[in-house]
């Protein structure tokens, strides 16, 4: 068969809603257009572990720690199972880190953005939590099979995280004047950068198109965009906070992804450390498995 | 089930417990996302989470028997480095890898034998939570001494480090074994255990574990801390100050 009409036919299992498993046939942009995304959505979990891990530590009660502990945990879960889905495009995991660490990946920009309070842990549980959602709900059923399968098992976790977050900020505004001052900082902090994390309007939206087409997205960033809105809104009055008023400003969403955000400095160079402070560890891990191979202890007695 | 005269130190028995619990989870936390390897991040965070947990029942329980209305919080929260009574080893800077694993190992071969007699203490709700933890000290010490064997039979860098590692750390061991009043009293009661009895459990698990790692056993030197009598060394004032910062600045608010 040529190329064109196995196109064609991949296209037509598609639009009848079929999954495509790692075996199947598929074009190349779809397999880049999927490495892409997924690599991508790997990398934020990762990433995004260092801003909550900022406050384990910290943790105002012992119960919010554990709970802090194992939403940072699930995060790194998530990127383990993101990475393996992705390995199933032909790609290695030990690669795409290469690719986060060199900077030559993407992952996502919210994650740039500092906690400097409490009250940020549970703004980012609420609303970046609350954002992801949004945006992956859709991805379950994603065209590509492992994907979407990952997609289902993430979703659950991250409705937890994200109530989590709001019952932190709950407990912020009903406690005293410095906690409401502290959740509706956070808020103030993270709305802007939360609604940037649809990406682009529809009409910058590279990709959206041939997305769309393929199935590895089902709705248009400014689609999402509104239904985050309309759902976050009352949740806020619930709070008693104020959601700040004017429009994003896209100009700080291409610097920050250009790399001059508050924080893409610091969460690289935290990711490579513990890569490099890492690597005699995972030298020794490869040394050790490699003289444990069955036949080495006889070889060298 | 005590006299009056023992409910001081029962309370005291449980209370090194649970700040030993408390303590190593808290260091183990500061890991989480800078691991040497994705899969570390989660091992740690794994048993991090086992021993806050465990802390917290025993927190409670704690408090419980003190009777002053403490729960977990004021007393994971509140309490001075001097009223703190984990062992001088769970509060010992996480260094590297190999240190932070280290440390782990020695822990987890006293905590697994200690779980397992404490089992059957005279005090049922000390023996449940025992019972519990021997499962997850049991994990922990599969996953540390993994490490252990892997880093000292791994490179030459490796060994090196991680023999390092255990002469420094060493010294920290000794009174996990060193029975004073609290620990005797307890004992004779029947909620205690006989640490002799788990010290000759831990001896032969670290002599497996260093033989299989091709590492030596430090020698036994004097040592000067006595953390489950609150004498600590200058670590445990930062991890403290860190720990109950907001609820230190927020006087009786709620989170
Ligand atoms: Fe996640
Ligand atoms: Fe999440």
């Amino acid at each position: 068969m040529d190329t064109a009409a196995l196109e064609e036919r991949f296209q037509a299992r598609i639009d009848a809603d079929e999954r495509i498993e790692p075996k199947d046939w598929m074009p190349d942009g779809y397999r880049r257009a999927l490495i892409r995304q997924m690599a991508q959505h790997a990398h934020s979990e990762i990433v995004g572990m260092l801003p909550e891990g900022n406050w384990i530590t910290r943790a105002p009660t012992l119960k919010r720690k554990a709970i802090l502990m194992a939403k940072v945990q699930d995060e790194g879960g998530h990127g383990a199972y993101l990475y393996g889905a992705t390995e199933t495009l032909g790609v290695t995991r030990a690669a795409l880190i290469e690719e986060l660490l060199a900077g030559s990946a993407k992952y996502s920009s919210i994650f740039n953005y500092p906690t400097p309070t409490w009250a940020d842990i549970g703004a980012i549980g609420w609303l970046v939590d609350g954002a992801a959602i949004m945006n992956q709900i859709p991805l379950c059923r994603c065209s590509y099979g492992p994907y979407a399968r990952a997609m289902v098992r993430i979703c659950k976790e991250e409705s937890f995280h994200q109530r989590q977050g709001y019952d932190i900020m709950l407990a912020l505004a009903r406690g005293t004047e410095a906690q409401r001052r502290m959740a509706q900082g956070a808020l103030d902090r993270w709305w802007w950068p939360a609604l940037m994390m649809f990406g682009p309007p529809d009409a910058e939206s590279k990709h959206s198109a041939q997305s769309m087409r393929w199935k590895v997205k089902r709705f248009t960033n400014d689609e999402l965009r509104e239904r985050f809105i309309e759902f976050t809104v009352p949740q806020a009055e619930y709070l008693g906070l104020s959601i700040p008023q004017g429009t994003i400003d896209w100009n700080e969403f291409h610097e920050v992804l250009r790399g001059n955000g508050p924080c893409n400095r610091e969460r690289l160079e935290a990711r490579r450390r513990a890569h490099q402070n890492g690597g005699w560890v995972r030298e020794a891990a490869l040394a050790y498995a490699e003289k444990h191979r069955s036949g080495y202890r006889e070889a060298v007695q | 089930m005590s006299t009056r005269g023992d409910s001081g130190n029962h309370g005291a028995f449980v209370l090194r417990l649970a700040d030993s619990n408390l303590v190593l989870a808290q260091r183990l936390g500061e890991w989480i996302g800078h691991a040497p390897a994705l899969e570390e991040d989660l091992g740690l965070a794994n048993t991090a989470l086992d021993l806050l947990g465990q802390a917290r029942l025993l927190l409670t329980y704690a408090g419980a028997l003190e009777g002053r209305g403490r729960d977990e919080d004021a007393l994971a929260y509140l309490r001075e480095e001097g009223e703190y009574l984990n062992c001088a080893l769970a509060e010992q800077p996480n260094g590297d890898f190999g240190d932070t694993l280290a440390r782990q190992f020695l822990f987890d071969a006293w905590q697994l034998p200690l779980y397992e007699r404490l089992a059957s203490s005279r005090d049922p709700q000390l023996a449940a939570i025992a019972a519990r933890g021997v499962k997850e000290a049991r994990y922990h010490l599969r996953y540390s001494s993994g490490w252990v064997v892997r880093l000292g039979d791994g490179t030459a860098e490796s060994h090196g480090r991680v023999q390092g590692s255990l002469e420094r750390l060493w010294p920290y061991t000794a009174e996990l074994f060193d029975a004073d009043d609290i620990d005797r009293a307890m004992q004779v009661a029947g909620i205690g255990v006989d640490l002799g009895a788990v010290r000759v459990d831990w001896e032969q698990t670290v002599a497996a574990v260093l033989a299989e790692a091709t590492l030596a056993r430090p020698g036994d030197r004097p040592w000067h801390w006595y953390g489950k009598r609150g004498e600590h060394g200058e670590h445990l004032g930062h991890m403290l100050a860190q720990m109950q910062a907001l609820q230190r600045a927020h006087p009786g608010a709620r989170w």
